[in-house]
């Protein structure tokens, strides 16, 4: 399987139902919307404030900013794990604001999510921890043992699938990871500081991943600080500052902070 | 849930144990030590109301009738005796039946010369209680029936016994009430630390998309089977070692072995079985249950 294969797969939900793409809320080709998106914690400044962004269907986004600028908080908003002050939000159809609890998890499989601190089971090893995403939505046996070792292929893997976590490098628990956000084919990959605890070989390897996998028409949207990488890659990049957006630029840098 | 899904809830759940096995460790022993006391202490209180059971059960009151009453008459009496609810038995002792076992308890040899009966007249009955504590009831009802020259009783014993019995009722249900509450305790708190451990397991799992069921099942399997061996172990040991224990005190008591009337193992278990089992497997149950929905919400 190559990457291009993992783009047009569909999503093999083990009752034969292939994904059908929702229209978002406002009727557009975006992925993902926010409206007037506020967060406020119980203590201190709002995390972020009267926030507004859209990202379309295939979209290769960065959003950079200082620690503390809210870029976390937004992460965790469109994965629903926090819910916005105020606002709207939709994701790949879903209005997160009003979604029900029983709902989460449903939406949530149409997500991939990259941390940078890979949150892979530690105790399981990397063939468990990507068909671990699978078995979550019932994917027959028989063809978890098909998707696995060919996702494990394209991110370079295939010969580790029986190391556990520890014993592979960040890189690699990094694309293990990465496996495992792929597997089910989301339309949407979230990724939190991908490359934060990467030295920078492993990181332009994981970003050239993201890249071909963007190519094949998954939405990307990447939280990241390394300027270095976002310079070079000349994709859309959005910087947050004290919760609110600063600029947008269709392909942008690093904005340097006065 | 699929066949394949069920199978590897099953086997996610096994395999909890051995990955944690410390904790899984921790938990069974918790359970185990717990249950062991609960079942000792079962297993003794049980026996010491048997033992007082049975001593009431052989306290009884006699019957004697009015001089030359008529033999319909005393068996009408009999079976109003015998219609009683605090009756267990009924036995009735004729003059003879009486000198003959006067004969056999006090004269041995020395009976033969008597050419009469020197009981007669003390035809009577033995009448053995349910409840030795309704023995005065019974008397003042005896008494009032018409043809009843006499009733013997003992109130000391009757009292003495009633009062044990009591005692026993309350230090047992004492006990009993702090062990389980103890357990209670001491167990789910070794659950819900072993699992706190895997806060960050159970949220990478709710970030992937699992549901609170897939999640939460393993866990509830793996509280169950320690739960279940917990228990099993005490109760194991207390199945063999309760009749070496039960032979060696009637071996070293030997001058109360008319007393010490012990119960079967089997009729211990009857009732400590289903409790050991379910406290063990229901706090398993209930314990992780409980314990991974607060880390659910992620």
């Amino acid at each position: 399987m190559n990457i291009k294969q993992v783009g047009e797969r569909e999503l093999s939900t083990g009752s034969g139902k292939k994904r059908t793409a929702k229209k978002s809320v406002n009727g557009s080709s975006d992925m993902i919307t926010l409206r007037n998106v506020s967060k406020s914690y119980s203590t201190g400044a709002p995390a972020l404030n009267g926030v507004s962004l859209n990202v379309k269907k295939g979209e290769f986004v960065f959003i950079v900013g200082d620690s503390g600028s809210g870029k976390s908080t937004l992460i965790k908003l469109l994965l629903r794990e926090l819910t916005p002050t105020d606002g709207e939000i939709s994701v790949n159809g879903y209005d997160v604001v009003r979604l029900k609890r029983r709902k989460i998890p449903k939406f949530r499989r149409n997500i991939g999510v990259v941390f940078q601190d890979f949150r892979l089971l530690k105790d399981r090893n990397v063939y468990e921890n990507v068909a671990f995403a699978q078995r979550i939505i019932q994917v027959p046996t028989r063809e978890i043992r098909r998707n696995v070792p060919a996702i494990l292929s394209v991110v370079g893997l295939a010969g580790k699938y029986k190391a556990k976590p520890k014993q592979l490098s960040g890189g690699e628990q990094q694309r293990v990871a990465l496996a495992r956000a792929l597997v089910n084919n989301p339309p949407i990959l979230l990724c939190d500081e991908p490359t934060g605890n990467l030295d920078p070989k492993n990181s332009w390897e994981i970003m050239r991943l993201l890249d071909e996998i963007n190519k094949s028409g998954t939405t990307i949207l990447v939280v990241t600080h390394n300027r270095e990488i976002v310079n070079a890659m000349q994709k859309r990049v959005v910087t947050v500052k004290k919760g609110i957006i600063v600029s947008d630029e269709e392909k942008g840098g690093y904005i340097d902070e006065d | 849930m699929r066949i394949s899904t069920l199978f590897y809830t099953l086997k996610q759940g096994v395999s909890n144990i051995f990955r944690n096995k410390w904790f899984s460790l921790a938990s069974a022993a918790t359970i185990a030590a717990c249950l062991f006391l609960f079942g000792i202490f079962y297993a003794i209180i049980a026996n010491f109301q048997h033992i007082v059971k049975t001593a009431e059960e052989g306290v009884s009151v006699t019957v004697f009738f009015d001089e030359g009453l008529e033999d319909a008459r005393i068996k009408e009496i009999g079976d109003m005796i015998q219609k009683r609810v605090e009756v267990k038995e009924v036995k009735y002792i004729s003059d003879e039946d009486a000198w003959e076992s006067f004969k056999v308890d006090y004269l041995k040899g020395y009976a033969d010369g008597f050419t009469e009966n020197p009981l007669e007249g003390c035809a009577n009955y033995e009448i053995y209680l349910n409840d030795v504590s309704m023995q005065s009831a019974l008397v003042t009802w005896l008494e009032s029936v018409d043809g009843i020259r006499q009733v013997n009783r003992s109130e000391i014993t009757a009292s003495t016994l009633t009062g044990v019995n009591a005692l026993i009722g309350y230090i047992s249900l004492g006990i009993i009430g702090i062990l389980l509450a103890v357990s209670v305790f001491l167990i789910s708190n070794t659950v819900t630390i072993g699992i706190s451990v895997r806060k960050e397991e159970i949220s990478i799992m709710k970030y992937i998309g699992a549901t609170d069921f897939f999640v939460r099942s393993p866990f509830v399997i793996e509280g169950i089977l320690i739960g279940l061996f917990g228990s099993a172990l005490p109760l194991g040991i207390i199945y063999f070692v309760y009749e070496s224990a039960v032979g060696y005190v009637q071996e070293r008591f030997n001058i109360l072995s008319g007393l010490l009337n012990f119960l079967p193992v089997e009729q211990i278990f009857a009732t400590l079985l289903p409790v050991s089992l379910g406290i063990g497997v229901g706090i398993g149950f209930f314990g992780s249950f409980v314990t991974v929905r607060k880390h659910l919400r992620v």
